[in-house]
């Protein structure tokens, strides 16, 4: 293939790929380890990210004294995805304590845990139930450390599951990334293989500002090698997941899945996609966009959240802003729509789908300038 | 209303209520002092505590600052000042120098001055119960007023705490008013302790304008949380007699009559007739303090005159403490291409 795939190349893909999306239950498959950009070590095991993130829990309030989770249905239960399953009969009612049903409350609570120099990790049940929080964590969490001028640090981990795609009710599916990325003093990250979700966490929690950490609920359940000890391995900044030479699709969470399946069905027809997990959606590893969309000259980015104001904008100015001038299209966003998350029977039609992404890249190899 | 038991009267003596009437006339004389620097353009704005100044020492004097924590919101310079507090560095958030004040909250165990209203109670709760934790025997006292009971956090921290039995305090300064609006368009039912019964959490309900009464409310309160037994509730009726801030306007929702009506006996000249009725103070103690005030207030004022501006990429220091490579790149470019070289 040449530089520019072809039309009747993009149908071909998309034909391939409308079938391939019908089928989308049995053919969702996550990419092997050597697929998901990751270094599959002698010592791999074979984890859930459910498992992987209890696993950096557990190590973590081994580890760190200072640690404790705090949330709701947290303790004897493990959470309703069960993500800490198991860790308050290890650790004791101490480190792992239920809190009364109140998410401003768990905050503010983990504010005040962190001044007396605690290291709070709590978790808000679902991404929708973080709304009541927001005053708490927009005004306290994210600013008490500026307010007191450096003196009363907030190591605050807030887990929160994440995204769409489990057919639950309302506000149990919400992307608020833009909203916590917009917030001074917060730091953002999404992990999007059981892999990254171990590390990713362990290296949040050791850190002395507030991490919100975004868990893509719709993957707790998928399987991917995890390497503990992985020695080599960077938690900051974003990760090249497939390399590729027309067109980088970037995004995180559980869109990075979905974007290599859309690279592996692409390259059936030739064109050549770089995949980018963001990881960090604050702070935005600017020059990893820059050195892969400089080589590619062409980006998609993908996300769940609405468009309007979506962190896609954020990643299209930065991109821009690096690559103007090599640039052979505008950066295309293919993302949710805005409108509030739909209920369970639509959800497919409001998550970017590989056909969606598909016409996204066509979008882009397609533009000519006018 | 549940009692507090354990009030205990014997920690104030005489020379602890001499010296409970030399810190209220300090704080008066330097409240009143900062409505001054405003008009004359020192400050842009204060919010003062006319009228508290008895709720405010006597709370702040019941605490054990090796071992207690204050979270105030943003008229506690009583308490500020009776627990020892820098006065140039408290007062410099109403210079609009930084906002949650100069002072060090870590080691000053008191916390950033607190602009959203109930904003720091939940943190109370928090790290009370880091307190209950760590066994330090230390209890978290947060402040607000009537107005503030009306947000939701107020009742998540009284629940909180009375689940997990948290040492924590709750001090309200029920003075009337909340900027224009007064207690009874506010707290249903009149009084915020009254809620406690609710909670499970003891109460008491105190003449905020009796200093000596408050100190011995919030002692027994303090030695209930100690104890293990988990929150209390303190609520100190009083009167806010002056506006709520300098840019308020009373005459718009009160009259002076009602005022004077309301107000009541003023904190400072009760506890004035307290000491002589005791023969505990004479006109040459009254005319001392009130110079020592003086003399204090000037410190200040001057302190507060030769404070300057904070260098501008403080605003970029203080946000992480680990800063994100775009907040160094805005820094840099805020650097460049401002005079600020």
């Amino acid at each position: 293939m040449s530089e520019h795939a072809t039309l009747s190349d993009l149908d071909a893909a998309r034909d391939n790929t409308q079938s391939a999306a019908a089928q989308r239950e049995s053919v969702e498959v996550i990419p092997a380890a050597n697929e998901s950009g990751q270094p599959a070590g002698p010592d791999a095991e074979t984890l859930s990210m459910q498992q992987a993130l209890n696993r950096a829990l557990s190590e973590i309030l081994e580890a760190d004294r200072k640690a404790v989770v705090l949330g709701e249905d947290v303790g004897q239960l493990g959470g309703v995805f069960r993500i800490t399953d198991g860790l308050q009969r290890k650790f004791g009612e101490a480190r792992v304590f239920d809190t009364p049903l109140a998410e401003s409350g768990i905050l503010g609570m983990s504010v005040g845990l962190a001044m007396a120099g605690y290291h709070p990790i709590p978790e808000v049940q679902f991404d929708g139930f973080a709304y009541p929080a927001v005053n708490q964590i927009i005004c306290q969490v994210g600013r008490m450390n500026y307010r007191s001028r450096g003196k009363l640090p907030m190591p605050i981990t807030l887990r929160v599951p994440s995204f769409g795609g489990i057919r639950a009710p309302e506000h149990h599916g919400e992307s608020l990334e833009a909203l916590f990325a917009h917030v001074p003093g917060l730091k953002v990250v999404s992990p999007s293989t059981p892999h990254e979700a171990y590390h990713l966490l362990k290296f949040a929690a050791s850190r002395p500002d507030p991490v919100v950490f975004m868990e893509p609920k719709s993957r707790y359940w998928q399987k991917g090698p995890v390497d503990t000890a992985a020695s080599g391995y960077s938690p900051e900044g974003a990760r090249v997941v497939r390399e590729g030479r027309h067109l980088t699709l970037v995004a995180w969470g559980a869109m990075v899945a979905r974007c290599l399946q859309v690279a592996e069905l692409a390259a059936e027809d030739g064109i050549d996609i770089e995949v980018l997990d963001l990881r960090w959606l604050k702070p935005i590893d600017a020059e990893a966009l820059a050195t892969s969309v400089g080589k590619t000259r062409r980006a998609v980015v993908v996300h769940e959240a609405p468009l309007t104001s979506g962190l896609g904008a954020e990643v299209a100015a930065l991109i821009t802003e690096r690559c103007f001038g090599t640039l052979k299209a505008p950066v295309e966003r293919v993302t949710g729509f805005d409108v509030p998350y739909p209920s369970g029977d639509l959800e497919d039609e409001y998550i970017p789908d590989i056909d969606r992404i598909l016409f996204g890249i066509q979008r882009v190899l397609e533009y000519r300038r006018g | 209303m549940a009692e507090i038991p354990g009030s205990d009267h014997a920690f104030l003596a005489d020379e602890d209520l001499r010296e409970l009437y030399r810190l209220m006339v300090a704080v008066r004389h330097l409240d009143e002092s900062a409505i001054r620097w405003q008009r004359q353009g020192l400050i842009p704005g204060y919010a003062p505590e006319l009228g508290q100044e008895a709720a405010q020492v006597g709370s702040g004097y019941a605490l054990d600052m090796t071992r207690d924590f204050v979270f105030p919101t943003y008229r506690e310079m009583g308490v500020a000042r009776t627990v020892g507090v820098d006065m140039v560095e408290y007062m410099s958030t109403h210079k609009a120098t930084w906002h949650g004040g100069l002072y060090d909250p870590a080691a000053t165990r008191f916390a950033p001055i607190q602009a959203v209203v109930a904003g720091s109670v939940l943190h109370a709760v928090g790290w009370a119960h880091a307190q209950t934790l760590d066994g330090t025997g230390g209890a978290a006292i947060t402040y607000f007023g009537d107005g503030a009971s009306s947000q939701g956090d107020v009742h998540e921290a009284m629940n909180f705490a009375a689940v997990m039995k948290a040492p924590v305090v709750f001090f309200i300064q029920n003075n009337g008013w909340a900027i224009s609006v007064p207690t009874e368009r506010q707290v249903a039912g009149g009084s915020v302790a009254a809620r406690a019964a609710g909670y499970g959490i003891p109460s008491l309900q105190v003449d905020g304008n009796d200093v000596v009464a408050v100190a011995e409310a919030t002692a027994a309160a303090l030695a209930h949380a100690r104890a293990g037994n988990g929150p209390a509730i303190v609520e100190a009726m009083t009167y806010r007699r002056g506006p709520h801030s300098t840019s308020d306007d009373p005459g718009r929702y009160r009259t002076l009559e009602a005022e004077r009506a309301d107000a009541g006996e003023d904190p400072l000249q009760r506890m004035r007739s307290h000491l002589v009725a005791k023969g505990l103070a004479d006109e040459a103690f009254f005319e001392e303090a009130l110079a020592a005030a003086k003399a204090e207030e000037e410190r200040i004022r001057e302190g507060i005159m030769a404070l300057g501006p904070r260098p501008g990429r403080e605003m970029f220091d203080f946000v992480y403490q680990e800063p994100t490579a775009a907040l160094k790149d805005q820094a840099r470019a805020w650097r460049e291409e401002s005079e600020h070289v």
